[in-house]
């Protein structure tokens, strides 16, 4: 995986309820056998109209949401499947890191797994990174991981919290299988009482 | 220290734990399907990895499959690629299948019960968020995305943090009219989509201990629509009885150990649940869905809300839009609903109770004129069962299609699908836009209320069906 260092990107405002992943990518998508190619279907309802044309309505169609690599989002953000094609679609249209005051289990462990940043922050917090979002001219926003933090335009700054397992993952680019295989030893041993005790499993 | 069923399994699986509660589970059971698993298998050959248990793995096709005419294969290139991709997958890391068709073919968690694959105190996973569905018997099971199914084939192992305990305590007795259904709908009405987010759930209550394992699984399916990765149900002698000699259940003397383990498994009495929510049982009423969202859920006998009522902004906003998108006014009667589609099937509602269920209520009757209705059973055996007990007549008999099993019309990823504006009665877990196809409708139901709807052509109290 590559590493996640700080970056400085345009924040969309993206204050939806309760986004599925039906929503960021519809299963007519999900046939694919790669994980790349997606982005062009991310948030294909909205995105597109039924001629194929773009919304011009929706955000991420207009300037300078187009070429926005964070999302200012609204509660219970990734609901539903565990489609890790979500997330996959999120990244490839360029989407780095997703702030929201919630989201859902499935959604929140397959975006580490991409590189793709989720921030949990307060309500307050939110409606400011939205306001800060909205600002057409200056949309830009800092998020630094190794910190902690997130740097609104004006300068102020927003602390966030973090696993410091997936966040080491993530800034050092690591691979899960190939650390959980350092423990091979112990699953084995594990497998093993396992078949003494419970022979049917 | 008194524990719960969730944290019994739990320490019964842990192999590593760093301070900061990273933990490392062991995984029993891996289910395997066509949509989640190629980018998972491609992993392990770019890594030069094996499948480290192929006898705890199980994979079939279903997402994707046809449900008519099978014998003709899979017509739209993408999914045939899909699904030819499994074949050649499990072939190479030796994986046992149910290929497409196998007469034990079917939905995912249809089959890993119906085989005795699922079996209480358990860790059972899938790349597929309905897992949760296996929690009925008193397993933790959960979904997973891609790139966790890659690290369980290699490993047998997931990387994870403990959750939360939730209790879901339904007090007094259902009345007979509601089902497992109503009452999960019932539950994440209350409780919110985002309502068990970050939680294991565990249902109990004296109303539990009367159903079947095909309600219960029902419940425990749909637990992933109120925001919980898991939900489970202690298992009892009605757990035992379903799994006994099932083909891959333990045999003779395991059998025996076995469910003497399993009845040490339920919650011990004052074990400490982080939440707690109390269902009054009695306050229960038919329920179904009105919007797009599973919260958003109507008594049969209700009206469609206003929402000039609600104060929050975006909650008012989310309603609006599922009212516009649903094609509703705000204050009409549910009842007066058309719908002009009717699906029975999906992991929620598809097995043999279902179907019975269904068939009670066509028996005799007509779908009105302008319904197309559907059955698509579980799995190979549920329309086995199902045809010897002479149900395929009685819904030929009255005009709904008897399809061959697979996910089908509940995300539509084969042909089963809505075109804009159809209106679908649907036995289903999801009613998001777009779900059942780009512009349809969904209305989750139960069975009984899916089959009444089909003879009236509206969303139907089955009560009302003579």
């Amino acid at each position: 995986m590559e590493k996640f260092n700080t970056f400085k990107g345009i924040a969309a405002p993206f204050n939806i309820l309760n986004v599925d992943t039906d929503k960021i990518i519809p299963k007519q998508f999900l046939t694919t056998i790669k994980r790349t190619g997606l982005g062009k279907h991310v948030f294909d309802e909205m995105r597109y109209k039924k001629d194929g044309s773009e919304n011009p309505n929706f955000v991420l169609n207009q300037k300078p949401y187009d070429k926005s690599n964070i999302l200012i989002a609204g509660d219970n953000f990734g609901c539903g499947s565990s489609r890790e094609h979500a997330p996959w679609a999120l990244k490839d249209f360029g989407i780095k890191c997703i702030i929201s005051t919630s989201f859902a289990d499935i959604f929140y462990n397959n975006s580490f797994k991409n590189g793709l940043l989720p921030i949990m922050v307060t309500k307050d917090e939110r409606v400011a990174l939205l306001e800060d979002a909205k600002d057409k001219e200056n949309p830009e926003i800092e998020i630094d991981l190794e910190n902690q933090e997130i740097r609104r335009p004006n300068g102020g700054k927003i602390k966030f919290k973090i696993d410091p397992f997936r966040k080491k993952c993530l800034l050092e680019g690591l691979d899960d299988i190939g650390l959980t295989e350092l423990h091979e030893n112990k699953i084995k041993s594990f497998e093993e009482s396992r078949s003494t005790k419970h022979p049917w499993l | 220290m008194s524990k719960t069923l969730y944290d019994k399994i739990w320490q019964s699986h842990l192999i590593n734990e760093q301070d900061d509660g990273t933990s490392l589970i062991y995984i029993d059971r891996h289910l395997v399907h066509e949509v989640t698993s190629p980018q998972a298998f491609e992993g392990l050959r770019l890594s030069n990895r094996k499948v480290n248990s192929p006898k705890r793995t199980l994979a079939v096709a279903d997402h994707n499959v046809p449900t008519l005419d099978r014998e003709l294969g899979i017509k739209e290139e993408d999914s045939r690629i899909q699904v030819e991709e499994l074949d050649k997958n499990v072939e190479e890391f030796q994986i046992p299948y149910f290929n497409m068709n196998d007469s034990r073919q079917g939905i995912v968690h249809v089959i890993g019960p119906e085989q005795g694959f699922t079996q209480p105190g358990m860790t059972i996973v899938c790349g597929d968020s309905h897992t949760a569905t296996h929690g009925a018997f008193g397993s933790l099971a959960f979904g997973i995305g891609t790139s966790e199914v890659e690290h369980v084939l290699a490993t047998q192992t997931l990387i994870q943090k403990k959750a939360m305990n939730m209790l879901i305590n339904i007090t007094g007795n259902l009345d007979k009219i509601v089902t497992s259904k109503d009452l999960i709908l019932y539950i994440i009405g209350k409780i919110g989509t985002a309502g068990g987010t970050g939680c294991v759930i565990e249902y109990s209550g004296n109303a539990l201990r009367d159903m079947s394992m095909e309600s219960r699984m029902t419940i425990c399916n749909m637990s992933i629509e109120a925001g919980a990765r898991a939900g489970m149900i202690a298992p009892d002698d009605i757990t035992f009885n379903y799994l006994y000699e099932k083909p891959m259940a333990p045999k003779n003397e395991d059998w025996d150990k076995a469910v003497n383990w399993w009845k040490t498994l339920p919650s011990d009495s004052g074990a400490k649940f982080d939440k707690i929510v109390d269902i009054d049982a009695t306050k229960v009423t038919q329920t179904i869905t009105w919007g797009t969202s599973p919260e958003e859920i109507v008594s049969i006998d209700g009206t469609v809300p206003n929402p000039d009522k609600i104060s929050d902004e975006v909650k008012q906003n989310k309603i609006k839009r599922s009212i516009e998108y649903m094609g509703l006014t705000p204050g009409q009667k549910i009842s007066d609903v058309e719908i002009n589609t009717v699906f029975i099937g999906s992991c929620t509602n598809s097995r043999i109770e279902d179907i019975r269920s269904a068939a009670e209520i066509i028996k005799g009757k007509k779908v009105s004129t302008n319904v197309k209705a559907l059955v698509v059973p579980g799995s190979g055996l549920v329309k086995k069962q199902a045809e010897e007990e002479g149900l395929d007549v009685i819904f030929k008999h009255a005009g709904f299609e008897w399809r061959e099993p697979g996910c089908s019309m509940c995300l539509a990823m084969n042909s089963d699908k809505l075109n804009e504006g159809d209106r679908c009665a649907s036995t289903s877990n999801r009613n998001f836009e777009g779900r059942q196809g780009k512009g349809g409708r969904t209305h989750l139901v139960s069975p009984e209320i899916a089959a009444a709807s089909a003879i009236t052509g509206k969303l139907t109290d089955p009560r009302n069906v003579t």
